[in-house]
């Protein structure tokens, strides 16, 4: 009896919410550990998009709610996520740096009545999984799909290619070697290599050995890229004319310091530079820079953050600050807006973000300091890894 | 015959960097009797304070190295006196404990102060680049580090083998109670191969920073492999530690570029069996 008493007052307290002045969103993201620096750019694009829109939308206040995941850990993503809805009533999920946490959180967003935005997470099943997916950020499939075009109009006919073996690798590689060889190329040889490879020479010796001439490299971002790119150089494979291929997670700008002039003249193909030239940009990245104090920090994550709270801001708009999942969702499918990368719009059929894909050249600007230099445009690019899995 | 020789070469640096970072484990662990699991803690550190010292100072190379070693060195004297005084002769599992907790203050504080970003350490044009071997170019660096491993294997071998020192300090730690007795000042002694041992970790830090870059994770993800190759050496032993890199370098190497996919299927292979036929590692006293 008592049980029924409190969920009817419950139930009364939310019903007379429905104007409630805090809507709280929780972020699930890396926040400690060796990704971090994700997890800060994070934070750089929520706090900058809140320090330029303010903090309320209509008469709501926004609040967030930070839990940290600090590597894959789907278990203790779960949880977190568990923790957000129920004990904290957040309205909104978003975060996640990692496939497998977003995929852990996914089956909990219906019962929870909750719409989870993703601001990284790359694979492009995950939309799948739950019709209360959104997506701002982009898939592997969608940044290493133009790069085969640029390989063939450079006069690329045999690649190879060598890539992390781990989720977002392989999608790299399945992508790359789709769109190439619908181009008429061949790719020649592709290797996996495990995570934890440190010496890269023999990958090296193998590309020269693999009679290609070009190779696609997909690695994570961090110290691995910086140990493949010196071996690419310093192993005469740059001097052998070799070309070099690549999504952007490879030149990510946190990581050009220390990359410096090995990294010069690689071409890759992504979502998002930091030198990016338009008016929104400009802004963003002055407001992010204040957001995460060191602008050498800010790299992609920051812009997926950025938009997705775009996104959930629209979604608070449109619901009035009442929790309806449904209804939120419904409300930003096909939303198109001038985002800091580019002209963007949530594609309605898979709530994914379709976007301009760049390609870029890694360049050294005269302050000595280098940048990701657009120079072409691949426009309106959807996420090709969702046919491709059909 | 150009890929295997190639392969030859690879192997070789590879191994020699890591002999360079993990022999100053080995002595730690097989002379001083303690697991200092803190030992990348103070490569990174060393890595640390070059990277700071060549880029923010501007100083040179060499001096940068110099200013690694006993910059780190200058660090882990009060470590020393404070926490491992304490676990000399501990069970290994509070050493594990103790060294285990350096190591993740260690990384929270470079963490703090120089960012989660990769740091480099400026080559000087002599070591940039890389030599032509006629069948192929190597990169010079990695020469360099071929020439170190050498040098410090042989220094410290004669160091430990051939001087009043080295008596003292193998006196030491297999009966420190006699060895005191007979006059032998054990704390000074085992203060001074810690210190050799840091000194070491810092210069393989440096060394061994264009392979393995310096992180604040450096300290973590590196420590597996250099516990593998002072076990499989023996902990304590320069030559069984030299022979444990050369193979296991050769096997990772040559692993890698016939059979990528394996990943270090090859090299765990070869650890499980050499550990099956020497428990005690290639070159491992008996207790």
């Amino acid at each position: 009896m008592r049980r029924i008493i409190m969920a009817a007052l419950a139930a009364v307290s939310l019903g007379g919410m429905a104007h409630a002045d805090t809507i709280k969103v929780g972020v699930i993201g890396p926040f400690s550990g060796p990704f971090a620096l994700q997890g800060k750019n994070f934070k750089a694009g929520i706090d900058a998009y809140m320090a330029m829109h303010g903090d309320t939308v209509g008469d709501d206040k926004v609040e967030i709610i930070y839990r940290d995941v600090p590597a894959p850990d789907p278990a203790q993503s779960k949880a977190l996520a568990q923790e957000l809805i129920i004990k904290e009533g957040v309205q909104y999920l978003t975060g996640f740096y990692f496939t497998p946490d977003a995929m852990a959180v996914t089956p909990l967003l219906t019962q929870g009545n909750v719409p989870m935005v993703i601001m990284n997470a790359a694979t492009s099943a995950i939309v799948t999984k739950s019709p209360f997916v959104v997506r701002t950020s982009f898939t592997l499939w969608q940044t290493s799909t133009p790069i085969a075009q640029v390989a063939r109009d450079k006069g690329v006919d045999k690649v190879m290619s060598v890539v992390s073996d781990y989720g977002p690798g392989v999608d790299a590689e399945n992508a790359f070697k789709a769109a190439f060889t619908a181009a008429g190329g061949t790719v020649v040889e592709a290797i996996r290599m495990p995570l934890s490879t440190n010496d890269f020479s023999p990958i090296m010796q193998r590309i020269r050995d693999s009679g290609a001439q070009a190779v696609f490299a997909f690695l994570p971002s961090g110290p691995t890229t910086l140990g493949f790119v010196k071996a690419y150089n310093q192993n005469g494979l740059k001097e052998a004319g070799i070309q070099f291929f690549a999504p952007g997670d490879l030149t990510q700008e946190s990581d050009l310091p220390a990359l410096g002039d090995t990294a010069l003249g690689i071409l890759t193909t992504f979502h998002y530079s930091v030198a990016h030239d338009s008016p929104e940009n400009k802004a963003f990245v002055e407001a992010a820079s204040r957001a995460i104090g060191n602008p050498a920090e800010l790299s992609f994550p920051a812009v997926g953050a950025f938009d997705g709270m775009h996104v959930i801001y629209k979604m608070i708009e449109a619901t009035d600050g009442e929790q309806d999942a449904q209804k939120a969702v419904d409300a930003v499918k096909g939303l198109a807006w001038e985002s800091p990368r580019g002209p963007v719009e949530i594609d309605p059929e898979s709530r994914h973000i379709t976007e301009n894909i760049y390609l870029r050249e890694v360049a050294k600007s005269d302050d000595g300091t280098y940048y990701n230099k657009e120079i072409q445009t691949f426009e309106k690019q959807g996420d090709p890894g969702l046919a491709a899995a059909n | 015959m150009q890929t295997v020789l190639s392969i030859a070469v690879d192997a070789l640096a590879y191994g020699m960097v890591l002999f360079v970072i993990s022999i100053g484990l080995s002595v730690t662990m097989g002379l001083m009797r303690v697991v200092n699991l803190a030992h990348g803690a103070f490569a990174m550190i060393g890595g640390y304070i070059a990277s700071y010292a060549a880029r923010d100072l501007g100083v040179g190379y060499g001096v940068a190295v110099l200013i690694a070693v006993f910059g780190t060195i200058l660090i882990a004297i009060p470590i020393e006196r404070l926490l491992y005084r304490r676990i000399y002769g501990a069970p290994e599992l509070t050493q594990v404990l103790m060294t285990i907790g350096i190591t993740f203050c260690i990384i929270g504080i470079a963490n703090f102060v120089f960012g989660p970003t990769l740091k480099t350490i400026p080559l000087p044009p002599e070591l940039q680049g890389s030599i032509n071997l006629g069948f192929r170019a190597v990169a010079t660096h990695r020469l360099f580090a071929i020439l170190c491993g050498l040098v410090v294997a042989g220094a410290l071998w004669y160091l430990i083998e051939k001087t009043a020192f080295g008596v003292k300090l193998r006196a030491s730690v297999d009966n420190a109670a006699m060895a005191a007795a007979l006059g032998v000042r054990t704390q000074i002694v085992y203060a001074v191969s810690f210190a050799i041992a840091i000194g070491l970790a810092a210069f393989g830090g440096v060394v061994g920073a264009e392979l393995l870059p310096v992180e604040p994770y450096y300290a973590l993800r590196y420590m597996v492999t250099f516990l593998v190759v002072v076990s499989i050496g023996g902990a304590g032993s320069i030559p069984g530690a030299l022979l444990a890199c050369l193979l296991l370098g050769g096997i990772d190497t040559t692993g890698r570029y016939l059979m990528p996919e394996f990943g270090e299927f090859f090299f765990y292979l070869a650890v499980i069996a050499i550990v099956c036929v020497f428990p005690r590692g290639l070159a491992g006293r008996a207790k």
